[in-house]
C-alpha cells in the first residue's frame, strides 16, 4: 500500500514537470498553430540561464526564476519577430524553421558554454523530505508542483481576466476581423511566443536540481510535452493539466507494475489508441477554424 | 550489435575469397611500402568532437592528444615526430567506420585512437579487421570479444567485479539491486555480477533496466525504499546517471545505509552531480584522479595546466593517454624502416609500463591487465581509494561463457 501512495506521488511530480513544460508549448501550438520544435531548446536555455545566474551571480534557483523567465522569453520574442513571424501563412514550413533554430540553439550552447554537464545546486531550504507515515514526498519535488498549478493558475487568468488575453482569443477566433477592430495580431502573437517560451524558461530552471543539465536536455522532453498537448487536446488549457496528470500517473503506475522501458512502451501505445478514437485530444476547444 | 559482428566477419571473408583470386601480392606489398614512407609517424585519432558522445570523448581525444604532444616534445619515435590525423566521427557510428576507413586507406595511418561506445567501436571493427590494421580502444567495455586487431585498454567484467563484490557482500550485505540502462554493457555486467553472488551466496532483489537518457527515477527511488537493498548497483551511464544521483540524494537515502556502488561513475559525472550529492557512494575502477604515483602526478598536472585547473582525469582518459605510451613503446621495439599495424600488435604483446594507475602490462589477447580500484567519492569531487587489488587483475574477456576463452590466437571455445 505504501508503494501505491508513493507512486502516486511520483506520478504527480512527473505531471508536475511535463505540465509546466507543455503549458508553453500549449499555448504557442494552440493559440497560434505553430509547431515549435525549438520548445525543447527554450527548456534548455532555461536551465543554462539559471546555472549562469548560480554560477556568476550566486542566486538561488528559485531566485533567478523571474530573471531566467525574461531572458528566455526575450530569446522567444526575438527568435519570433525575425523568423516564426514570417512563417504565419506557412505552418508546415514553422516545423522545419524552429527545428532549424533548435538545433542552432543547441549548438551554440555547446560552443559557447561547452558539451559537459553542469552543475546546478537545489535551493536548500526545500531539501528534505515530507514524511507522512510510510508516504515520503520530496519538499523540492513537492515545491515543484505547487509552481507548476500557480503557473497554470497565472496562465489562465491571463487568458480569460485579462485584456491582452481578451485580445489573444479574439485574434484565435479570427484573425482577419480582429484586426479591423483594431488588435495588433502581430504583437499579440509576438507576446504570446515570448510567453510561451518563457514559460519554457522556467520549467528548465525548476528541473535543473533534479536532471542533468546539457545542451541536448531539451530534445527528449519537447517529445513529452508534444504528447501531453496532443492528449490534451489543442488550444486547451484544462486539458494540457488533466493530460500531463493522466500521462504522469500512468507512467508511474506502469513503471512499478512493469518496468521503465516498458512503462514507457506501453504509455505510447496507450497515447496511440487514445487518439484514434479521440483524435482531437481528451477536451478539444470548441473554436471553429 | 550481432549482426554488426557477422558482418564484419562476413566483409573480412569477402575480402579473403577476392584477395585469393585475384593477383594479391602487389596490393598487399603496396601497402606495406605506404606505411613506412614519410618522415613522420602517421596515427588516426577518431573521437567524436561533436554530437552527444562528445562530452566524453573530447577529454580521451585531449588526452590522447596530450600524449601525442608529449612524446613530440621528448623527440619522437627513432628520431620521427608522431603525427596525429583527426577526424570528427560526430558520434555517428556510421561515421566512425566511414572516417576509419579514410584514416586507414587514405592517410596510412599504423594505428588509429578512438570510441567511447561499444556501438561505435563495433562500427569500426570490420575495416579494421579487413584492412588488418589496429584500433586502440581506451574505454571499459562487457568483454565477449576477441578481435586480433583491437588493443583494448580498458576493464572488462571480471576486471571490474572480482575484487569488488566480495568486499561489497561483506561490508553491506547480500541483497543487491540492479539498476541500469537498457543496452549490452549493464546486461553483460549484471550477468557476470549474478554468477559471482551465486558463489557468494548473495540474492538480486531486483534487475532493472531504463532506456538510454532516461531522467526521472522517482519511481526506481519508490522500488528501492520499498525493497530496502544493501548495496544498489548501478550500471547507469552518463546523463542517466547524474539524474539519478541527484535525486538519489534530493529522496534523502543515505549511502552508509544504502550506497550506490557504480561501474561507470568517473570524475566526469561527479562533478555534474555535485560533491554532496555523490559524497558516500562507491565506484569501481583501475583508475582514479587522486591515485598516488609519480606517474598520475604528472599526468594529472600536465592535463590541468593544458586544458584547465578545473579540468578532470578519468579511468577512460588515463587509458586513452597510456595507449599512445604503448604505442610508442611497441614502436620503438621495431624497425623504424618497416612499420605494419601487425607489427606493432605483437611487439605490443608482453609489453610492461607504468600507467597512472599502475603497471600495466599487455595480455597476448590485446586486453590490458590492470590494477582494480574501489573508490569513496568525498564532497570535493575527488575519490578516496579504500580497496586496492592485491595485484595485477588478468583480463578475462569470457568469465561469464565457460568453455570460451580469449587467447592469442583469437577466441577458443573448447
Amino acid at each position: 500500500m505504501d508503494v501505491v501512495f508513493n507512486q502516486a506521488f511520483a506520478g504527480l511530480s512527473i505531471a508536475s514537470i511535463l505540465l509546466i513544460i507543455a503549458l508553453g508549448l500549449a499555448i504557442i501550438y494552440g493559440t497560434m498553430g505553430v509547431i515549435n520544435l525549438a520548445h525543447g531548446e527554450f527548456v534548455m536555455l532555461g536551465a543554462y540561464a539559471t546555472w549562469a545566474l548560480q554560477t556568476y551571480a550566486g542566486l538561488g534557483v528559485v531566485t533567478a526564476l523571474p530573471l531566467v523567465f525574461v531572458a528566455v522569453a526575450a530569446v522567444g520574442w526575438i527568435i519570433e519577430k525575425v523568423i516564426v513571424q514570417r512563417l504565419y501563412t506557412r505552418p508546415l514550413d514553422t516545423i522545419l524553421a524552429t527545428w532549424g533554430i533548435g538545433i542552432i540553439l543547441q549548438q551554440a550552447v555547446r560552443l559557447g558554454v561547452g558539451a559537459d554537464s553542469r552543475f546546478v545546486s537545489g535551493p536548500h531550504w526545500l531539501s528534505g523530505n515530507i514524511e507522512i507515515g510510510a508516504l515520503v514526498m520530496s519538499n523540492y519535488r513537492l515545491f515543484v508542483i505547487a509552481f507548476s498549478i500557480m503557473v497554470l493558475g497565472a496562465t489562465w487568468l491571463l487568458m480569460t481576466r485579462t485584456e491582452f488575453g481578451m485580445k489573444l482569443r479574439a485574434v484565435i477566433q479570427n484573425r482577419g476581423i480582429s484586426e479591423c477592430y483594431g488588435i495588433e495580431a502581430k504583437n499579440v502573437y509576438s507576446v504570446t511566443f515570448a510567453y510561451g517560451a518563457g514559460l519554457a524558461g522556467i520549467a528548465g530552471a525548476l528541473i535543473t536540481p533534479l536532471f542533468s543539465t546539457i545542451p541536448t536536455m531539451g530534445t527528449g522532453l519537447v517529445v513529452d510535452a508534444f504528447l501531453v498537448v496532443i492528449v490534451g487536446g489543442l488550444g486547451s488549457l484544462m486539458g494540457t493539466a488533466a493530460a500531463a496528470l493522466l500521462i504522469g500517473e500512468v507512467t508511474a503506475l506502469f513503471s512499478i507494475v512493469i518496468n521503465d522501458t516498458l512503462g514507457r512502451i506501453a504509455v505510447l501505445a496507450g497515447i496511440i489508441l487514445l487518439i484514434r478514437f479521440r483524435p482531437r485530444g481528451l477536451f478539444p476547444s470548441d473554436i471553429r477554424h | 550489435m550481432k549482426r554488426r559482428e557477422f558482418l564484419g566477419h562476413a566483409g573480412a571473408f569477402g575480402t579473403m575469397g577476392l584477395a585469393g583470386g585475384l593477383s594479391v601480392p602487389a596490393l598487399l606489398s603496396g601497402a606495406g611500402r605506404a606505411y613506412a614512407a614519410g618522415d613522420d609517424i602517421p596515427v588516426g585519432l577518431l573521437f567524436s568532437l561533436t554530437g552527444a558522445v562528445a562530452v566524453v570523448e573530447h577529454t580521451l581525444h585531449d588526452a590522447a592528444l596530450m600524449a601525442i604532444d608529449e612524446i613530440n616534445a621528448a623527440g619522437g619515435v627513432h628520431g620521427k615526430q608522431l603525427r596525429a590525423i583527426i577526424e570528427d566521427p560526430a558520434s555517428d557510428p556510421a561515421t566512425y567506420s566511414d572516417r576509419a576507413r579514410r584514416l586507414m586507406i587514405r592517410d596510412k595511418c599504423v594505428s588509429v585512437f578512438g570510441s567511447y561506445t561499444s556501438a561505435s567501436r563495433q562500427a569500426v571493427l570490420p575495416v579494421t579487421e579487413q584492412r588488418e590494421n589496429l584500433y586502440w580502444y581506451p574505454t571499459l567495455y562487457e568483454g565477449r570479444e576477441c578481435s586480433r586487431n583491437v588493443m583494448y585498454g580498458g576493464a572488462v567484467p571480471n576486471q571490474q567485479q572480482d575484487i569488488l563484490l566480495p568486499w561489497l557482500v561483506e561490508n553491506f550485505g547480500k541483497r543487491i539491486y540492479m539498476i541500469g540502462n537498457n543496452y549490452v554493457y549493464p546486461k553483460e555486467e549484471n550477468n557476470y555480477c549474478r554468477i559471482l553472488l551465486n558463489e557468494l551466496g548473495g540474492e538480486v532483489l531486483h534487475e532493472e533496466y531504463v532506456p538510454l537518457g532516461h531522467s526521472d527515477f522517482s519511481s526506481v527511488i519508490n522500488r528501492i525504499r520499498a525493497q530496502e537493498p544493501d548495496v544498489i548497483f548501478s550500471t547507469l551511464v552518463g546523463d542517466s546517471d547524474v539524474a539519478f544521483a541527484r535525486q538519489y540524494r534530493a529522496a534523502e537515502l543515505d549511502p552508509e545505509k544504502m550506497p550506490v556502488c557504480s561501474l561507470t561513475r568517473s570524475e566526469v559525472e561527479v562533478k555534474a552531480i555535485g560533491g554532496d550529492a555523490a559524497a558516500g557512494h562507491f565506484s569501481s575502477a583501475p583508475y582514479f584522479m587522486s591515485n598516488d604515483t609519480p606517474e598520475n602526478q604528472r599526468f594529472v598536472e600536465n592535463y590541468k595546466s593544458r586544458y584547465g585547473a578545473d579540468s578532470v582525469t578519468h579511468f577512460v582518459s588515463e587509458a586513452a593517454y597510456f595507449q599512445i605510451y604503448q604505442f610508442k613503446a611497441a614502436l620503438e621495439k621495431l624497425d623504424p624502416a618497416n612499420l605494419s599495424p601487425t607489427a606493432i600488435r605483437d611487439a605490443a604483446v608482453g609489453m610492461s609500463m607504468m600507467a597512472p594507475q599502475g603497471e600495466i602490462l599487455i595480455d597476448p589477447n590485446l586486453h590490458t591487465h590492470l590494477w582494480p580500484k574501489v573508490g569513496q567519492w568525498q564532497s570535493d569531487g575527488q575519490a578516496k581509494v579504500i580497496l586496492q587489488s592485491e595485484g595485477r587483475i588478468t583480463p578475462k574477456p569470457y568469465a561469464a561463457y565457460p568453455g570460451q576463452d580469449c587467447t592469442g590466437d583469437g577466441l577458443v571455445k573448447s
